[in-house]
């Protein structure tokens, strides 16, 4: 096993440059995204093998999957568990919402600061 | 699926055109372990590349008729004169760049998922690799061999480190790549054992020469000896030799072939634009298989001179390829043709499906008269029950090819 060798030369570039056909950000993200996409679908059929094997070897029939309904107290905590999650990958959205107000209380780069600091510093 | 490890073979029973599991793909003793997420990898992206080529390309041929033809057009003040006006013209539609975007990234995707599988077991598999060659006389490597321009200039098809990067001495890792990953674009459209175009050329000449019994034959760049395996076995009283530039494919070739029983390939490490070690005259077919868009003109000129000085009288050279760009080709399916050539890493793709091929055959010294032209498909049935009926457009997809070739 060559895990670390793997992690370097896996997602090797290719001799010759790289073609571009959207904006260049927009494709990097198309491309990160893709991935996530494929990781998905990975997961999601790791999943359906989990099911059919808990199926086959009579631990549970997959309608018990579809039929399960949470519990008050289980749907809290999925409830909770989503709440995090959407918080976590939409992080940035917040942030420039809570941004719009802040600039209006004179939030400033943090270069705009060192610029001030430095002149007290002076002075 | 029970757990069992056998995927099923035959369709289910509901209404399904797509591929199968890759599972369907012959597991050979070379074939690299590979865990549950890795075959998902393979199966989603085999999938995503079926997604791009059926419900995605059509759009593409939709928004040329209807938006950037008329705009190139308009703006020319005439209709594209070649596929290369085509293809700038496309570049300015969303629908071209989008679905060029994504194909692009699916074959990195591609890359990345078999090298993935393939450099994190590479020590166990050189290592098998090593006990299957090791003394064997069928394996002739060139540590000294210059890799020719046209392998090292771009990693063809985006495959980092062509087809000769060893990444330590003894390493088949490129070779076990190739081969783990190659369902991904071909969706076992090439068979249980990656090998449709060897048995295309088989059927051909079982059907054509039916009383032809070659007795040396010549495969020139073999890669792993997918396509070659299947000439071996239907002769397997003929010498074959597999030639290819890239020892680690070679090496996984050999320790591939035995594995799978086929025991009269000999895999040579060799450049064919120049074989001073074969004599004049001494083979009677010299066979490639989605070979000659990978070369240069210079090579290709120099190896159609070696494969006229290398066959017997009456011997056979014979290309599986891609068809030519003929006027009767719409400029259209050119330019969708020609995207390898400029997004995938085939840099002599379109100047190779442009060029008289029948005048570089007759400069090598072929006679006129004895070219050869024709059509040859593989049947996929075995592992892909749906592919047959499969009728959408795919610019190189299936399992159907042109042959070109000269008798001596």
């Amino acid at each position: 096993m060559s895990i670390a060798l793997a992690l370097d030369e896996a997602g090797r570039k290719p001799a010759g440059k790289r073609p571009y056909f959207l904006d260049r950000e927009v494709e990097r993200v198309l491309a990160i995204t893709m991935a996530a996409v494929q990781e998905l679908a990975v997961a999601r059929e790791r999943i359906d093998t989990l099911e059919r094997l808990l199926e086959a070897k009579g631990i549970l029939a997959r309608g018990e999957i579809e039929s399960f309904a949470p519990s008050p107290e289980q749907a809290v905590e999925r409830g909770q568990w989503t709440q995090e999650y959407l918080a976590r990958v939409l992080r940035i959205v917040q942030q420039e919402g809570e941004a719009i107000a802040a600039a209006d209380k004179g939030d400033l780069y943090s270069e705009e600061v060192a610029a001030e600091l430095t002149a007290d510093a002076r002075g | 699926m029970d757990g069992s490890g056998e995927a099923p073979i035959v369709a289910a029973t509901v209404d399904y055109d797509g591929m199968p599991d890759s599972r369907v793909v012959g597991r050979h003793g070379m074939f690299p372990h590979t865990t549950h997420d890795d075959v998902a990898r393979i199966n989603f992206l085999a999938q995503l590349n079926r997604h791009l080529a059926m419900n995605v390309a059509p759009f593409v041929k939709t928004a040329w008729e209807k938006r950037a033809e008329p705009a190139a057009r308009a703006k020319a003040g005439r209709p594209a004169k070649d596929r290369h006006e085509v293809r700038k013209a496309l570049l300015e539609d969303p629908m071209f760049t989008t679905w060029s975007a994504l194909r692009r990234l699916t074959m990195e995707q591609r890359q990345q998922a078999g090298r993935w599988i393939a450099v994190r077991e590479a020590e166990t598999l050189a290592a098998k690799a090593e006990v299957l060659t090791r003394g064997d006389s069928r394996l002739s490597l060139d540590p000294a061999l210059k890799i020719p321009r046209y392998v090292s200039a771009v990693d063809h098809h985006c495959m980092p480190g062509s087809y000769h990067t060893e990444l330590f001495p003894g390493d088949v890792s490129a070779g076990a790549n190739y081969d783990v990953g190659g369902f991904i674009t071909t969706g076992g459209l090439l068979g249980r054992w990656s090998d449709g175009g060897g048995r295309a050329i088989v059927e051909w000449v079982k059907r054509e020469k039916p009383n032809w019994a070659p007795k040396r034959i010549l495969d020139i760049g073999a890669t792993l000896g997918q396509n070659v395996l299947p000439i071996a076995a239907a002769f397997p009283d003929a010498e074959v030799i597999a030639l290819d530039v890239g020892a680690p494919m070679l090496r996984y070739g050999l320790a591939r072939a035995k594995a799978l029983g086929i025991d009269n390939v000999r895999f040579v490490q060799a450049d064919a634009s120049s074989l001073p070690e074969f004599q004049d005259g001494s083979f009677d077919w010299i066979q490639t298989t989605m070979f000659l868009h990978e070369l240069s003109l210079t090579s290709m000129n120099a190896i159609f001179a070696e494969s006229h000085r290398l066959l017997k009288p009456g011997g056979l050279v014979l290309h599986v390829e891609q068809p030519q760009y003929t006027p009767d080709m719409p400029l259209y399916e050119q330019a969708m043709r020609d995207w390898d050539a400029f997004y995938n890493n085939e840099p002599f793709w379109s100047t190779l499906h442009e060029i008289d091929l029948d005048a570089r055959f007759v400069e090598a010294g072929f006679d006129r008269p004895k070219l050869i032209h024709d059509k040859v498909s593989a049947d996929a049935r075995d592992i892909f029950p749906a592919a047959a009926d499969d009728t959408v457009e795919d610019f190189g997809r299936k399992a159907a090819w042109r042959l070109v070739g000269a008798e001596r």
